[in-house]
């Protein structure tokens, strides 16, 4: 499936992540670009943690941009997931 | 083992990561991982989705979670019970209950969710929470009309509101309904749980109101701070001076009735089963297992 709106999740509060996904052309392949309070220790967590989410919702085409501020994993997973479906128009029982 | 305590029920709004994944340490006997009220409709799917992914990972530890979903007649009440019933959580709170209609419409969604993921065995109970003049009027069949249903509560700012009356300190116009509510729960066994108390600030008020519907019999409390934990239960937990009656009526009425003695006295006071029961309560509140004073005394 690949995003067709941009779309954002979470906030910038402490233990949460700012999720941002931006569509991009078919075949442009995924783009995760992270800056994060916790940066030295967690990078590799924090990306694999999200491309796991992606690869579940088989997001192949898609630039995120994420924000965290310290999130366990549930959350960031739960953030990108919300970001995704957003961006692909899945809102399901949301006004 | 003694039966779980429902002193002081702490609501965490379901979009805050911060708060859900410390609800296991605030003391508090059980939490409310709210869907409904405490989040702002445009994050109703953020909230959602954080709170199935916390149910599936963060320990609660021996905190009891119950989940508030959205009423069944808003867009998402059942996109919220799809996400959380898979779950399991201890409780699933179903709020502005109103009719004995309304609990089998919500509980014949549970049950076919529960049926799509192979739940053969559900764990997760059902709390009604009664919040309009027609719920209060209907209580007693709706605390009857389902098994499963194993706690009231009584959600006083949207009572009032309903009532068109302004929510006072003295709690006047919400009395009647309190103690409706608290008898059809006792009248089925189950547990009854006050509203909350909104001014933080004022901790003597709140331990006010906590010392009355203990009166009434409510088995606890909703809070919204967990600065409010610690005054609650000091207002449920027994003295020491109870603590040590009960602990003597309940090893009187053990040895007694092994004896086949039914009614005895202790200081030229009769004991008889009401006294007992009472005892049993605080023994429970005071985290004491009867179990362990029968072994005692073998």
């Amino acid at each position: 499936m690949t995003p067709k709106f941009k779309a954002q999740a979470g906030t910038f509060e402490s233990s949460d992540i700012m999720v941002l996904i931006e569509p991009v052309a078919e075949g442009s392949g995924r783009q995760v670009d992270i800056s994060s309070t916790v940066m030295l220790q967690f990078e590799e967590d924090l990306k694999a943690c999200i491309n796991q989410v992606l690869d579940v919702m088989e997001i192949e085409n898609v630039h995120l941009i994420a924000k965290d501020k310290g999130a366990l994993t549930p959350t960031i997973k739960a953030r990108v997931e919300t970001a995704v479906k957003r961006s692909l128009g899945i809102q399901e029982g949301t006004l | 083992m003694a039966k779980k305590k429902r002193r002081s029920m702490l609501y965490i709004p379901g979009n805050n990561p911060a708060m859900i994944q410390q609800a296991g340490v605030y003391g508090c006997d059980a939490v409310l991982l709210d869907l409904e009220d405490a989040v702002a409709l445009n994050q109703k799917d953020a909230a959602r989705i954080l709170v199935r992914s916390m149910l599936e990972s963060v320990n609660f530890y021996d905190t009891e979670v119950c989940v508030r979903v959205n009423n069944m007649q808003t867009p998402f009440g059942l996109a919220d019970l799809e996400a959380i019933v898979p779950m399991q959580p201890d409780n699933i709170r179903f709020p502005k209950t109103e009719s004995v209609q309304d609990v089998r419409d919500f509980m014949k969604e549970v049950r076919r969710i529960e049926k799509k993921h192979d739940i053969k065995e559900p764990k997760m109970t059902i709390h009604v929470m009664i919040e309009t003049a027609k719920g209060v009027a209907n209580v007693y069949d709706i605390a009857a009309c389902e098994p499963r249903i194993d706690a009231i509560t009584i959600g006083g700012q949207d009572l009032t509101a309903d009532m068109g009356i302004i929510k006072t300190p003295d709690g006047a116009g919400i009395d009647y309904a309190r103690k409706r509510i608290v008898m059809a729960g006792k009248a089925n066994g189950l547990d009854v749980l006050d509203t909350v108390f909104a001014d933080v600030n004022d901790e003597e008020g709140l331990k006010e109101e906590t010392e009355y519907i203990k009166k009434l019999g409510f088995a606890g409390k909703a809070l919204i701070n967990p600065r409010q934990v610690d005054p609650v239960h000091e207002v449920y937990n027994p003295s020491e001076k109870e603590i040590r009656k009960a602990y003597r009526v309940y090893s009187e009425f053990y040895k007694n009735t092994k004896a086949g003695i039914g009614v005895f006295a202790i200081d030229g006071k009769m004991i008889d089963a009401p006294v007992v029961q009472r005892a049993i309560t605080v023994l429970e509140y005071a985290n004491i297992d009867i179990k362990d004073i029968e072994k005692s005394l073998e």
